[in-house]
């Protein structure tokens, strides 16, 4: 089955090949996307076929001379290629209609396959080497497609900070595996299985992968390029960093922490709960505060990371209390919240996708009323609205759920640092979820709800047949993972084992398809009663009322308390919507603060409202540093004007200095 | 369990679910009527929610211009969903044959799955109105359901359950004793329910003054069917929250499921004895206190929410010492 995913990068390669050559034409674009469909779909099947198979390895004589390239398929491996086949499936019809709207396909068609196919191969490789030339291929290859459209606004800020933290990011994973190598310098992820670093290395190893993996995923406090390179791809490029690159991120830690690393001290844990809580939290506001559609999709993106994260820490601590069961439910909750994420994270990048290329705006402030003239669109977008705001019956619930019962799980827990986290992460974790519907409701509402407040809004289009089926596709997933999770968490207990040692009961023996995490007197859900519940009661209230009440329906001007209407502009704006929650959490955090200045009557002067609000991440940490280095940089510049002679005497006290300082450590 | 034994459980099961839709405008009438009698009326009837309800249903919906598909399902999807919750709920019985559907923290969801539609529907016609009132319901959500989850936290570490069934059974059992995390968890879940329920001191069920209504500038642009959809959906909601109080920590006379029929009429007459008396202890409340300023809430639901998050904190702590 291996050879079969081996195969499907190579299609992409190919694939890549032919949109170098022929990406200008129409039928060159259908090709290109149509394939990485194909290909998606090869690799989702070989996902769900291998997830419960035998472990595959394969070496290939290629990669390092002397070692080659091992590449291994397991469960978790398998796990995460059914999100990249998902992913890459709906990016790319979603593509295949959307892509007529792109001015640059040149730009675009040859890195797009690459893309699908190094995350692909990160998945499956098996050595340290393989490992980062595919995370390091995946970054270049999504940054050329964040460079796209190079010419617009902030597009290159943005390119310049993702190339410096994707390098970091990439400096630092390559430390954490060569420790784990050790000084032998065993590459391959079998030698690391076995050997088993000293505790501080190990815990160095944490470190260096929850700061090279997280600063990919989006993880607070190395999250900053993410809601700058997110956005400024093209809408499916959005879909898939968002839906899956961040995905990618979490197997790398995943397999360097619970798998390479052997059982990390339970402080790793606590680490990670914490920044995961802090990403939900820090991750809504901001886009609740955003105005810009895409971006605002990208900051949830970390505040879903953050989500996902608290499940991984939450198992890790588990883990660490060698409590299998309570680590398995944790990782279920975590993955399923994954594989959810993805699935809406998507949908939503493709409503915002096909929002753009219908009106060409993506500013919530300039839209409104495009329920009425992108109808498929508006209900596609709603459900991933409802599914990312956690609302029974769709999936965001049905995760988050199983993140609660695994904090309930043990308040036993030995360590008093974990004892008062859970509690914390658990406030934390509701606050987003509450925030998120806020979020939501204030993106569903200001785009397609209302009257429009642009000409834009107003000669809005329906996007492409290719478009609509994709994002339709995407809503029903959301619905299906969300009445059936019971499938689902069986379908992802192969990779839990695999990590943690420990499997939850299996969920589809249970009547009524319930969720029972541990005992069903303990909790339970069913996701498909509710939906029924909800059907029928919606159905049977419709019912009665036709039954019974006054079927007259009369248009007329609304009511709006009798006040004349001024225009669209009247409304309640996106910014307005958000000012309750900017007074109520952002003057804290953000420092925000507002000055209205209203000219006193007889003045003509226009009145006026500034706004302040400052990133505290941003202003904390980058700002200085940036500006550590900028002055660090003066400093030295001296050192590029000096004469041969100087740089001669440079060379030979380094060599002295090192020879020296070799003597001295022997 | 056998053929008649499962339609047994499916009728009490009905039952509830009809009691509690059957119970709600009466509950609403009761605390008008208690209300207006300590301000020395004589106040309307106590059936006539019910009049309201019939005289809405007989009017002409007047619709906005510019509705959608939307404004028009979402009445259905806020009572649907709030009815769902309600028969989630034990009233007289507890362990009834779908309870197993969801825990407290899905009737909780299922609560906000009602609130994002009414807060969508209000934004649906462009008004200044709809927004005013969508915008602050979430920002009051945004502190009442983080406190409302905390709540279900401190009571589950208490009871080692999710379920309102187990819940309240173990209530019942269990020497709980005064603890403090449940007393922080009380006062958390009334201050909630309060602000949930758009009651004094957050928002005001009876005003019609801008500057100071959520719940109603939500529903402003609603009339006839829709209205009284929109109507039993709010009063049908404080019978849940209502219910949810009592069932966690008065659950004195509720009976299980099979136990008889003279059982659960004792079980009924159980939950509507300690029904009336929070209806007339709301109304003294409501009377007693004044409404408070929109920016005055956060700190009142922040106050829920730091008492839920220290009962949570104190039973984590308190625990394997």
């Amino acid at each position: 089955m291996i050879e079969q995913v081996l195969l499907a990068i190579l299609a992409c390669v190919g694939l890549s090949m032919f949109g170098a050559a022929a990406g200008r034409t129409a039928a060159g674009r259908l090709i290109v996307y149509g394939g990485t469909v194909v290909v998606s779909a090869v690799v989702l099947r070989t996902g769900v076929l291998a997830i419960a198979a035998p472990v595959a390895t394969l070496t290939l004589p290629i990669g390092l001379p002397g070692i080659g390239g091992a590449f291994r398929l397991d469960a978790l491996a398998a796990f995460f290629l059914v999100l990249i086949g998902l992913g890459g499936a709906g990016a790319g019809l979603f593509a295949m209609g959307d892509a007529r709207h792109e001015q640059a396909p040149q730009r675009v068609l040859p890195f797009y396959p690459v893309f699908l196919a190094s995350m692909i191969l990160v998945v499956i490789a098996d050595d340290a080497y393989v490992f980062l030339f595919a995370w390091e291929l995946m970054s270049l290859a999504s940054w050329a497609l964040v460079m796209t459209h190079h010419q617009h606004h902030g597009t290159i800020e943005a390119g310049y900070i993702y190339l410096l933290m994707a390098v970091f990011s990439g400096l630092v994973l390559m430390l954490a595996l060569g420790l784990l190598a050790g000084v032998d310098g065993g590459f391959s992820f079998a030698a690391m299985r076995v050997a088993h670093p000293a505790p501080w290395a190990a815990g160095l190893v944490f470190v260096l992968a929850l700061i090279g993996a997280g600063s990919k995923a989006g993880l607070v406090p190395v999250h900053v390029w993410l809601p700058l390179a997110h956005p400024a791809a093209p809408s499916h490029v959005s879909a898939l960093m968002s839906g899956v690159m961040t995905k990618i991120a979490l197997y790398g830690f995943i397999r360097i922490v619970f798998d390479l690393l052997g059982v990390p001290p339970w402080w790793a844990a606590l680490i990670v709960l914490l920044l995961g809580g802090v990403s939900a939290v820090l991750g809504v506001l901001h886009a609740l505060l955003e105005r810009d559609l895409k971006r605002l999709l990208a900051y949830s993106t970390v505040d879903n990371i953050g989500i996902i994260f608290v499940g991984v820490g939450l198992a890790m601590a588990f883990r660490a209390d060698a409590y299998l069961e309570g680590a398995a439910l944790a990782l279920t909750a975590a993955l399923f919240h994954a594989l959810n994420h993805t699935a809406f994270k998507s949908l939503l990048f493709f409503g915002a996708g096909a929002v753009l290329s219908g009106s060409g705006e993506r500013d919530i402030e300039h839209l409104g009323g495009l329920i009425h003239r992108m109808p498929r669109t508006a209900v596609a977008v709603l459900v991933g609205c409802m599914a990312i705001a956690a609302l029974p019956p769709l999936n965001g619930f049905a995760s988050e759920w199983l993140i609660f019962q695994a904090m309930l799980l043990r308040p036993e827990l030995p360590q008093w640092g974990l004892k008062l986290m859970i509690p914390v992460d658990a406030a934390l974790l509701a606050l987003a979820a509450a925030l998120a519907a806020a979020c939501f409701v204030r993106a569903f509402g200001m785009t397609f709800l209302g009257r429009p407040r642009s000409t834009a809004a107003e000669q809005a289009r329906e996007p492409s047949v290719f478009s609509v089926a994709a994002m339709m596709l995407f809503a029903a997933l959301c619905f299906l993972a969300g009445v059936m999770p019971g499938a689902l968490i069986d379908f992802a207990a192969p990779a839990v084992q695999a990590m943690t040692g420990g499997r939850l009961p299996p969920q589809l023996a249970a009547s009524w398809v319930t969720v029972v995490p541990v005992a069903a007197s303990r909790s339970s859900y069913s996701g498909i009663l509710m939906a029924v519940f909800i059907g029928v009661s919606t159905w049977l209230s419709a019912l009665a009322i036709h039954r019974f009440a006054s079927h007259a329906l009369r248009r007329a001007p609304f009511w709006d308390c009798g006040f004349p209407d001024a225009g669209p502009m009247i409304q309640y704006s996106a910014t307005s919507f958000a000012q309750p929650i900017r007074r109520i959490f952002g003057s804290v955090m953000f420092r925000a603060r507002e000055s209205v200045d209203i000219p006193q009557p007889g003045d003509m002067r226009a009145a006026s409202i500034v706004r302040e609000l400052h990133d505290p991440i941003w202003d904390g940490i980058y700002a200085p540093l940036a500006r550590v280095v900028s002055a660090a940089a003066d400093r030295l510049n001296p050192l590029q004007f000096l004469t041969v002679r100087r740089y001669l005497v440079f060379v030979f006290v380094a060599l002295v200095a090192l020879l020296l300082a070799l003597t001295l450590w022997q | 369990m056998t053929g008649m034994a499962v339609i047994g459980a499916l009728l009490v099961q009905l039952v509830q679910m009809v009691l509690v839709l059957a119970a709600a405008p009466l509950f609403t009438g009761l605390v008008r009527k208690a209300k207006a009698r300590l301000q020395r009326r004589r106040g309307p009837s106590l059936v006539q929610p019910y009049r309201d309800l019939r005289r809405l249903m007989g009017k002409d919906v007047v619709l906005a211009d510019n509705a959608s598909w939307l404004f028009r399902v979402a009445p259905y999807v806020i009572f649907a969903a709030t009815w769902v919750a309600a028969s989630l709920v034990p009233t007289f019985a507890a362990g009834l044959l779908f309870s197993s559907t969801g825990d407290l923290i899905a009737i909780a969801a299922l609560l906000g799955t009602a609130r994002f539609a009414q807060a969508l529907a209000a934004l649906d016609i462009g008004t200044a109105f709809g927004g005013i009132g969508s915008s602050r319901e979430m920002m009051i959500a945004s502190l009442a359901e983080p406190a409302m989850i905390m709540i279900v936290f401190s009571v589950a570490l208490i009871v080692g359950s999710t379920q309102l069934s187990t819940i309240a059974e173990q209530m019942i059992v269990l020497p709980v004793g005064l603890r403090v995390s449940l007393a922080l968890a009380l006062v958390a879940l009334v201050i909630v329910a309060i602000a949930e329920n758009a009651r004094i001191p957050v928002d005001n069920p009876a005003t019609h003054l801008e500057l100071t209504m959520v719940h109603e500038a939500m529903v402003l642009e609603y009339s006839g069917r829709h209205l009284a959809m929109i109507e039993l959906a709010t009063w049908l909601k404080l019978v849940v929250y209502v219910s949810v109080i009592v069932c966690i920590f008065f659950p004195f006379g509720l009976v299980h499921d099979g136990a008889g029929p003279f059982a659960y009429a004792g079980g009924v007459v159980a939950w509507a004895a300690k029904l009336a008396g929070i209806g007339v202890l709301l109304a003294i409340f409501e009377t007693a206190i004044a409404k408070m300023r929109v920016f005055r809430v956060p700190n009142f639901l922040g106050a829920s929410l730091m008492l839920g998050l220290l009962g949570v904190l104190l039973l984590f702590v308190s625990r394997g010492m």
